[in-house]
């Protein structure tokens, strides 16, 4: 039941620390209820600076932020009802795991039999059960995150915010808790702000994803939207892997347009250009182009040359080169009939126009 | 308090060159080496003045001088380590009694100290009481009492009564925080002549009166500990009177011009000592040192200097003018014949048997706190 | 096997370092405060004789005789002072009595029998108390030092009694030390917490200037920096010139600040804050700012974060800092004895006093072996209270 105010907006907010450098600058976005909304970007992208703004630990430089429609600049971080995760968990090393968890709710003065019902149940949430009398110390890493995220839960917040709490955990138990949190947050029906800068765990968790660059929104979308329609060259690299052929503009079109990268020309969508002679970058993902195709097959048609072939299972990735390009990807499915492909190999690849995108040129990417 | 340490050496004229002569591996002094230790301030430029110097000078000794804040507690552990590098000390008479108890000093013959200018035998020519086994007394110095003159209008305190009368002099006090000559000063204020002071303090009872009449006053005492103390504390106003040393205000009085009044009612003199260290390395010019030191003509130079009078009697006629200011040293002498007239010896002998019980009572009264 | 010695043994020459430097005084000082040989070594035969006499009346004839020989002798090797000294330290006046003993029996053979002798000599020597006194004084292993320390004796007949009420000294002073030490911890802690806090959280370069500033009075000679606070705080001292200026103060009024309860607090609470603030400073600066964070997203005011966030994770910080102030408060004198007046004397000038003046340090071995005592008891304390794994000196 879609709610007339979102849950969470950021209007206009900026944020400076020294007064010269915005370290956030004039972010717009609305996070609705329920939503999993992740910020996505590189360190210093100014992503958790807006977490803590949210949280309340930062002051807005301007703009303002509404929860449930109403300002919380003049709120304390104590009073904005926000369950919050942090980087490094952040348990009280001094308190039990229980200690831990009725923490948030003696300082609220919730009575103790409820206080203890509402930490058995957090506990069972984050399948913990038994761990009560523990001291952090004595928890895994994994342990003391799940701990974490009942404790940030267990005053029944209707937001949670959480900044990069898988960070320090290895790969195999990262996926597990991504799975539990994306989970839980189903099933508890709250919001939920997360910030990190793996775009793999953004796109398994999220309702959507807001890219952040230097302090600035690139992109808010679905994780589908990231990948298959991606507004800017800095997205399309940061969301998946991806072929970029800076070129010039040649030609436009209504929706497409031509760009000379080398020796070659390219048919492209047009996204960012809107004048002939523009420089551009052209982004097209491995595995929509075609190889060995019959010639016709596509729009966009070139001879290149095998430089390497590795192996990866269910894939094969072959790097190319083609008129200046010399590091062109693309993933072949591992069927029958592509074993044979040797570096050295004249082959003829291809794609479709819709399937690459014209994007800005990219002024600082590798 | 004990912690303070100097160390100064002193170049000999004679031979030039290093200080301390083989110590630092330069040409040794002919006449070997002494190190001579002292209480340090004026007292040691005055001593240094008056002798060490000259000492050294006249046997080509080098000399080291260290000061050091009285006390045997170095001297014990330097004779029980069995390391001494201190070769002469000087010493109050009780801690001479006490170390040449505890076998820390060397015994010094009598008959081995020089007569007089007119020949008289050291022996009569010492004042009684200065010559004990261990140590040889070269100096008198007195406990007073001073005023400053400025804080206390009209009538002036002239006898040890004025200095426990409130009522006619009100205002604070400061005294040593010890038992010694505080007892005495009570009973003589309450009215016991000079010479019964100690008959009485002998009986429980005196004790008790003199320990009585400090208490009249003590909640108007700030207690010093060291002799530089009380002209600061006069001199700063935080008390109108204390008692003090006589040459420490002697010398506020004539090098800083400070307005303080010396009270000579009642004073309490006593010597300094020369001894020994036992088990010195450099024996016999510690031996002909002490003898240089304590001789008339020695112990009557260091009176030109500090306002401490010469222990032997055919010392007294040879005090003249202080070296700084020229001032005619004798009536600021506590020895100096108007002013003996007002003392009371301290009975060193009845100290040592009762200081420890004294202090003790004493702690335990300082305690119980009004 | 050779592998599992090697590590212990790296660390051989500290633990004997420590061992010679530091444990082996400490016992041999304790050990002076039980073991007193020098008057059963001067006088065997007397103390044998009065070892068996009921300490009632007066002794018989033979411990005349061996008491007036074994004196002459102990005169002849110049030791007859130094027992006089140590019998004059059980019964006060007796120094006197024992050197004329002494010097009587060396010049006076045949004039006399002994008896007569010593009672020539001194008519004390015919009191039964000199002879006990004697005879305690010659005790080889002796627990008197400690009683004495306790404000305690032996009376006649050898029960342990208190010590008139005008010689108790060093119960009444343990106490007030430990009250003074515990007022100059409490004052450290709320003077240095907060600061600690301060210097915890300010930025790099600020943070050092402001520990430099914390570190300075180190650099101070204690003595100086005592005497910059009496001239700070005596009657015409800075601040009562300030307060009369200012008009808070009358002229004739002015605060008594110093030679007083309130001036060893104030010089004792300046000398050892720096003890109080570094080690919480060490603890706090390990407390990352995201507890208090968490504890203010949980739902904690500023206050309620303090008392159970913040406020426990430094109290392995707190109860170091507390121990380091207290010990040192405990061990202090020249502070207390320069500004304290008649409230000054603490319980280390008695040692002081003992160690320096009166040399007898078996007593001074037995006032430090109480306050040694004292500061295991309070650690122990402490360790149960609190918890030695809550304790981070650095």
């Amino acid at each position: 039941m879609p709610e007339t105010v979102p849950h969470v907006v950021f209007r206009g907010v900026s944020k400076t620390f020294d007064g010269v450098t915005n370290v956030v600058a004039d972010l717009d976005l609305e996070v609705g209820k329920g939503e999993f909304v992740t910020f996505l970007g590189p360190s210093g992208s100014g992503k958790t600076t807006c977490l803590n703004m949210l949280a309340g630990f930062v002051a807005v430089s301007s703009g303002t932020i509404l929860v449930h429609g109403r300002s919380v600049e003049q709120v304390p971080p104590r009073k904005r009802g926000i369950g919050m995760v942090f980087q490094n968990y952040a348990l009280f090393p001094h308190l039990t795991v229980a200690g831990n968890l009725s923490f948030p709710l003696e300082v609220r003065g919730v009575g103790e039999a409820r206080r203890k019902k509402l930490v058995a149940r957090a506990l069972e949430q984050v399948r913990l059960q038994g761990f009560e009398d523990r001291r952090p110390s004595r928890l895994s890493g994994g342990q003391q995150q799940r701990v974490a995220i009942a404790r940030a839960l267990v005053f029944e917040p209707d937001l949670v915010l959480m900044d990069e709490p898988l960070g320090a955990l290895d790969r195999r138990l990262r996926e597990e808790l991504q799975y539990e949190i994306r989970g839980l947050q189903r099933r508890l029906g709250i919001t939920c702000i997360y910030v990190t800068h793996d775009q793999q765990e953004a796109m398994v968790l999220s309702d959507r994803v807001a890219v952040f660059r230097a302090g600035r929104l690139e992109q808010v979308d679905t994780p589908e939207g990231l990948y298959e329609e991606p507004q800017r060259s800095f997205v399309a690299r940061f969301v998946g892997e991806n072929n970029r052929i800076p070129g010039v503009v040649e030609e436009l079109d209504r929706g497409l347009c031509t760009v000379r990268a080398g020796s070659g020309r390219i048919r492209a969508l047009r996204v960012v250009p809107d004048a002939v002679g523009q420089p551009t970058t052209v982004s097209i993902r491995p595995e929509r182009i075609g190889f060995a195709v019959a010639p016709g097959s596509y729009r966009n048609e070139f001879s290149a040359r095998v430089e390497d072939v590795t192996f990866l299972g269910d894939h094969l990735r072959v790097t190319l080169s083609v008129f200046a390009k010399r590091d062109m990807v693309l993933t072949i499915p591992n069927t029958v009939g592509h074993g044979g492909v040797l570096p050295g190999d004249e082959v003829r690849i291809g794609w479709a126009a819709t399937d690459c995108r014209a994007l800005d040129c990219e002024d600082d990417g590798p | 308090m004990k912690g303070r340490r100097a160390a100064a050496l002193l170049v000999v004229a004679g031979w030039s060159g290093t200080v301390g002569g083989s110590a630092c591996g330069g040409p040794p002094a002919p006449g070997g080496s002494l190190t001579v230790v002292s209480w340090g301030g004026s007292y040691e430029r005055a001593v240094t003045e008056a002798y060490i110097r000259p000492f050294a000078e006249a046997h080509e000794v080098a000399v080291g001088i260290e000061s050091y804040n009285g006390g045997l507690a170095q001297v014990r552990s330097q004779v029980e380590v069995g390391r001494v590098h201190w070769d002469v000390v000087d010493l109050e008479a009780f801690d001479a009694l006490r170390g040449c108890e505890e076998g820390l000093l060397e015994p010094i013959p009598p008959d081995f100290l020089p007569p007089g200018p007119d020949g008289t035998p050291a022996s009569e020519d010492f004042a009684e009481g200065a010559i004990s086994e261990c140590g040889v007394g070269n100096v008198f110095y007195s406990t007073i009492y001073a005023y400053n003159d400025r804080l206390i209008q009209g009538e002036k305190p002239a006898t040890i009564e004025d200095f426990f009368d409130l009522e006619r002099f009100p205002g604070r006090r400061g005294m040593r925080r010890s038992p010694l000559v505080n007892l005495e000063f009570a009973l003589m204020a309450d009215g016991v002549a000079r010479d019964e002071v100690y008959a009485v303090l002998d009986t429980p009872e005196g004790r008790d009166r003199a320990f009585r009449k400090l208490g009249t006053i003590r909640e108007q005492v700030v207690w010093w500990e060291a002799g530089a103390q009380p002209p600061q504390m006069l001199a700063d106003g935080e008390v109108v009177m204390s008692t003090a040393y006589n040459g420490r205000i002697f010398n506020a009085q004539a090098l800083e011009s400070q307005p303080f009044v010396i009270v000579w009612d009642g004073q309490l003199l006593d010597f300094g000592q020369k001894a020994i260290v036992a088990g010195t390395p450099n024996l016999e010019n510690a031996l002909e040192f002490v003898r240089f030191a304590t001789s008339a003509e020695s112990t009557a130079r260091v009176s030109g200097y500090i306002a401490y009078g010469p222990v032997r009697a055919s010392g007294l006629p040879l005090v003249s003018t202080h070296v700084e200011t020229g001032v005619d040293m004798l009536p600021h002498l506590p020895t100096a014949p108007e002013n003996e007239r007002l003392s009371l010896r301290m009975d060193t002998a009845w100290w040592t048997d009762h200081l420890d019980e004294m202090n003790e009572r004493f702690s335990a009264w300082l305690a119980r706190s009004p | 096997m050779r592998r599992r010695l090697r590590k212990p043994a790296l660390a051989l020459p500290l633990v004997a370092f420590v061992l010679v430097s530091f444990i082996a005084p400490i016992l041999l000082m304790l050990a002076r405060g039980v073991h007193q040989p020098v008057v059963r070594d001067a006088l065997p035969e007397t103390l044998a004789i009065l070892d068996a006499w009921d300490g009632l009346g007066v002794p018989e004839e033979a411990a005349f005789a061996a008491a007036a020989e074994e004196l002459r002798a102990a005169d002849e090797a110049r030791l007859a002072a130094r027992i006089g000294g140590r019998v004059n330290r059980v019964r006060s006046g007796l120094r006197t009595v024992i050197v004329a003993g002494a010097r009587t029996g060396a010049d006076g053979a045949g004039a006399g029998s002994a008896r007569e002798r010593l009672l020539a000599a001194d008519p004390a020597w015919g009191d039964p108390a000199t002879w006990r006194a004697l005879r305690t004084a010659g005790e080889r292993f002796t627990l008197r030092n400690y009683l004495n320390a306790l404000d305690l004796d032996r009376g006649a007949d050898g029960a342990v009694v208190r010590q008139p009420e005008e010689r108790r000294v060093y119960v009444p002073l343990l106490l007030r030390t430990l009250g003074v030490s515990a007022a100059v911890t409490v004052l450290c802690l709320l003077l240095g917490y907060p600061v600690a806090h301060v210097i915890a959280r300010a930025p790099a370069r600020r943070a050092r200037w402001l520990l430099l500033a914390v570190l300075v009075p180190f650099w101070t000679s204690l003595l100086v920096r005592t005497t910059a606070w009496i001239v700070l705080l005596q009657q015409r001292g800075v601040i009562n010139d300030l307060l009369v200026w200012l008009g808070l103060v009358d002229d004739a009024a002015r605060l008594t600040l110093v030679y007083n309860m309130t001036g060893t607090l104030i010089a004792m609470t300046h000398v050892l804050l720096p003890f109080m603030v570094l080690p919480i400073y060490s603890v706090m600066q390990g407390i990352p700012p995201r507890f208090m964070r968490a504890a203010e997203s949980l739902g904690a005011t500023p206050a309620q974060a303090f008392r159970r966030v913040y406020w426990p994770l430094t109290l392995p910080g707190v109860g170091a800092g507390a121990l380091l102030v207290f010990i040192l408060a405990i061990g202090y004198y020249i502070t207390p004895a320069l500004v304290g007046g008649s409230g000054g004397q603490l319980f280390s000038n008695m040692i002081a006093f003992h160690m320096e003046t009166s040399l007898n340090w078996g007593l001074a071995a037995a006032l430090g072996g109480i306050l040694l005592a004292v500061v295991g008891a309070l650690y122990v304390l402490y360790e149960r209270t609190v918890g030695g794994e809550n304790l981070r000196l650095g």
